[in-house]
């Protein structure tokens, strides 16, 4: 090739204490491609980026940015060498309009009024060569994720990028906010633009990318073609083994209704309305897996099962009997005594104390069942045998109970998560998030225990933002939008394309 | 892997820092006593000496340490459920009150009797006292650095008003109740050495400074034991996982406060049932917020807070003989040393930290190698 690439590192590398982050990765990213770069949670993707964003500085090897090698000391100096970078979460200021936003820091002038007329004349020309379509003088809080995201790439534009990094672009969208993204990258790429697209989700590297890198543990593993490669070939690069498909689902019989909610609404923590007259049915040795785009009302409906926040109106009931109303809600130590188990939908928020030891944290929630505590003492040896139990039966690794919790993988603080909330069999299972920065072998491992236990004649909900895990692990699917359910699907019966469609608000018949 | 999350070996963390923000601490003093035209080498042997060289000294020290304990154990108590408690001083005057009054109510004829309603009282009392600004953080969300502040003035202003009012000593003029019955008091420490039969110097060293260990003991078991102590870490560390886990946010603060505020009021025990037999005001003399420096640089650990104590003891016991020895030295200056110890173990505990960490990482990526 006669032009230097894009963006070249050699021999790049990162360590952090005793874990090499990056291990001398070399990649080459030809001007005018898009380049994908799959991994794992923990593959080293986020360190890469941050290294060619000037974030980190590498403590070995170079990058080149067309074919000159550059020493960042800082994310300008990358912005000064073409290099733009849209976050996973967006650097917006919510208050602000998109314009402010985009000239936030990039003004070139005291005068305010001046430097906007300016910058609106140069917008109109990257919107028009781009394909965007944006409303300059909304205050960005008011605007959908897809629009604020499309700002971000207008805002590395008009910094003069010449490479966009996309980092997990894709995890906060919906199916059809995915597609116009596609298009925009499309668009990016014909008028010469270089684009990174970094994602652990395969079907979109399969559909847009040139070219993709795979990355384990720090290291390059492959480089295809994507059009001489499949999902399949790259998943098992990505974990290093084949993955094993889920656990397939059996005939349960038996179909008791175990949780039901009756035209249930609650408010948020704003005091907004956050479920309006929801309406669901859990039965024994089903799950139901709930959909809908993060914060449409999802969370709130987990508070309300759980007993962590009150209903204003309807009645829920765990298996006949009323466990919260308007003017009754049932604690969290009595929900678990009655047989619920709760997977907190934010991890570290919620489902563990990030600075306890994961022994401690193996009896958060049970500390009052008397095999952890008995007059007021806590069982110290109950507890230790407990957790090393916990680690034994879901392999936690390392294998060492007295580390904080937040010293763990994502995978394994889930699965001693998981282990506990199991532990006293419970028959409802209410799971948020099941696999949330969990990496992919760890995955495969949950659906396959959450199947088991539906298979067993257990009933399950899940809230989960990834529509393939719903699609895989669900026998119905409850949509959400603006805090109503629009429609329940068999999963027979559903697809990505209804299940976004409904997603954005389209009503749909009980299927 | 997961080791590289725990930065420092406990020594380090425990041992090493503190001795070094120590030795910055001496340093700085040590200029500045250079400064004055003294010998900071023999100054400083003059408050060793001051503090450990003889029996009376030694009293002393223990005796000022005993009142950190408990001001130092009443902030790590709230620590633990995440509040920050800067009322100890206004609840070691309370809980002043509180064994003052329980005294005077039973009297001079059942004396053992008035003692353990003293120690009652002055937990009762400093406890009622935290429990206000805890209510009001817990349910209110008014902010309880900023309350406990407060308090602290009202506490003060009224035990003002009690000692120039109702509480003062009949025909006295100063700011003082009237003496305790006889036989209402703590032993002191000379006392029970002689009565084993070992002498032992006077001084004001008396029986709370074991009530101090014992609940140094308790807070420790407690925090480590009991299941109230595991949910009141929960609480102390993240209070969403304490609502999911079942544990009544609210009541646990206000719980926790109540405890905190508890063993502040019984520093009492040490100044008043100990040593004064009388209430008088402004008996607290900073003892109070010295405890958030004691608790901070004892890690908020009961046998951390023990030795800060004992080196904050020393350092008023050491500081005053310094005083007296070098004509030069003033009290202010002692203050001035104790603030820089203050400084450098609480406010700028990182400016040891992050060289110590880089250094440790360092050293272990050369043994991997």
């Amino acid at each position: 090739m006669e032009q230097p690439f894009a963006i070249e590192t050699r021999g790049l590398s990162k360590h952090f204490g005793d874990v090499r982050a990056n291990d001398e990765l070399s990649l080459i990213i030809p001007k005018g491609t898009v380049h994908g770069i799959v991994g794992e949670n923990g593959a080293g993707k986020s360190t890469l980026l941050k290294m060619l964003f000037g974030f980190y500085r590498p403590d070995g090897g170079e990058v080149l940015v067309d074919g000159v090698s550059v020493q960042f000391q800082n994310p300008m100096d990358a912005m000064g060498k073409g290099i733009g970078m849209v976050h996973q979460h967006f650097m917006l200021v919510e208050p602000f309009t998109i314009l402010e936003n985009i000239i936030l820091g990039a003004e070139g002038s005291s005068d305010l009024k001046a430097a906007k007329a300016k910058a609106r004349a140069e917008l109109r020309e990257l919107e028009e060569k781009f394909g965007f379509d944006l409303p300059f003088d909304e205050p960005v809080e008011r605007l959908s994720v897809g629009v604020r995201q499309r700002a971000e790439i207008l805002k590395a534009l008009y910094r003069g990028a010449e490479t966009l990094i996309l980092d997990e672009p894709t995890a906060v969208l919906t199916p059809q906010e995915t597609e116009q993204l596609f298009g925009l990258v499309r668009q990016l790429k014909a008028q010469g633009k270089t684009v990174l697209f970094v994602t652990h989700k395969l079907n979109e590297i399969m559909a847009i990318t040139d070219d993709v890198t795979v990355m384990r543990a720090g290291k390059v593993v492959a480089v295809r073609k994507t059009n001489e490669t499949s999902a399949g070939e790259l998943a098992e690069l990505m974990v290093g083994a084949k993955v094993a498909r889920a656990k397939s689902r059996e005939e349960t019989g038996e179909h008791k209704v175990r949780l039901s909610l009756d035209s249930v609404s609650a408010n948020g923590d704003r005091g907004h309305a956050a479920l309006k007259s929801v309406s669901l049915e859990v039965r024994d040795g089903e799950v139901l897996g709930i959909a809908g785009v993060a914060g449409n009302g999802q969370t709130e409906l987990l508070e309300v099962i759980t007993g962590l926040r009150s209903v204003s109106e309807g009645t829920l009931r765990y298996d006949g009997n009323v466990i919260a109303n308007a003017a009754m809600m049932t604690d969290p130590i009595t929900l678990r005594r009655m047989g619920m188990a709760h997977v907190a939908e934010d991890r570290l928020k919620t489902g563990v104390v990030d600075s306890m030891s994961a022994r401690e944290n193996a009896i958060l929630g049970y500390q009052r069942e008397a095999d952890f505590s008995a007059r007021g003492l806590l069982k110290l040896k109950d507890i230790a045998a407990r957790a090393a139990a916990y680690f034994e039966s879901q392999d936690v690794r390392p294998r060492n109970p007295n580390l904080p919790i937040a010293s763990f993988s994502g995978g394994n603080q889930q699965k001693l998560v998981i282990a506990r909330e199991i532990a006293r069999d419970p028959q409802l299972m209410i799971i948020g998030q099941p696999t949330r920065g969990v990496d992919i072998g760890a995955v495969t491992k949950i659906h396959d225990q959450i199947t088991e236990l539906r298979n067993k004649g257990k009933a399950i909900l899940v809230v989960s933002a990834d529509l393939d895990e719903l699609l895989a692990i669900s026998d119905r699917i409850a949509v959400m939008c603006e805090g109503e359910v629009v429609g329940t699907l068999k999963v027979e019966d559903a697809d990505e394309q209804t299940l976004g469609l409904m997603m954005a608000g389209e009503k749909r018949k009980v299927g | 892997m997961a080791g590289a999350n725990k930065k420092l070996p406990l020594w380090a963390e425990a041992g090493l820092l503190p001795a070094l923000n120590l030795l910055a601490a001496f340093i700085v003093s040590g200029l500045v006593i250079w400064g004055l035209g003294e010998d900071p080498f023999v100054a400083l042997s003059l408050m060793i000496d001051g503090a450990f060289g003889f029996q009376e000294a030694i009293g002393y020290t223990f005796y000022y340490a005993t009142n950190f304990v408990f001001t130092g154990l009443a902030v790590s108590v709230a620590y633990h459920a995440g509040l920050f408690n800067i009322g100890g001083e206004g609840q070691a005057m309370i809980g002043g009150l509180g064994l003052t009054l329980a005294v005077f109510l039973v009297g001079g004829d059942a004396p053992l009797l008035a003692i353990l309603l003293g120690i009652v009282g002055a937990a009762v009392f400093g406890g009622a006292w935290a429990f206000i600004p805890a209510w009001l953080q817990a349910k209110r969300g008014s902010h309880i650095v900023i309350t406990t502040i407060m308090f602290n003035f009202i506490a003060s202003a009224l035990l003002a008003y009690l000692l120039v009012g109702p509480l003062q000593r009949p025909g006295g003029q100063m700011p003082e109740s009237a003496d305790f019955p006889e036989g209402v008091g703590l032993s002191h420490a000379h006392d029970l050495f002689a009565a084993i039969g070992f002498s032992f110097e006077e001084s004001p060293l008396n029986v709370s400074a074991l009530i101090a260990l014992a609940c140094a003991f308790a807070v420790w078991f407690m925090l480590n034991r009991t299941r109230f102590g595991y949910e009141l870490r929960v609480v102390g560390k993240n209070h969403s996982a304490a609502r999911f886990a079942g544990i009544p946010v609210a009541r646990m603060m206000i719980i926790a406060m109540m405890i905190s505020g508890a063993l502040a009021g019984m520093m009492g025990l040490n100044e008043i049932l100990g040593e004064q037999l009388r209430l008088i005001g402004n008996f607290t003399l900073g003892y109070g917020f010295v405890g958030i420096a004691v608790a901070f640089m004892g890690r908020n650990h009961p046998v951390g807070i023990i030795l800060a104590s004992i080196l904050f003891g020393a350092l008023y016991q050491g500081g005053a003989e310094l005083a007296f020895e070098m004509p030069n030295i003033t009290r202010d200056l002692i203050v001035m040393i104790q603030g820089l110890v203050i400084l450098f173990a609480g406010a700028m505990e990182h400016l040891f930290r992050d060289p110590i960490e880089h250094l440790f990482m360092r050293l272990r990526r050369k043994e991997a190698v």
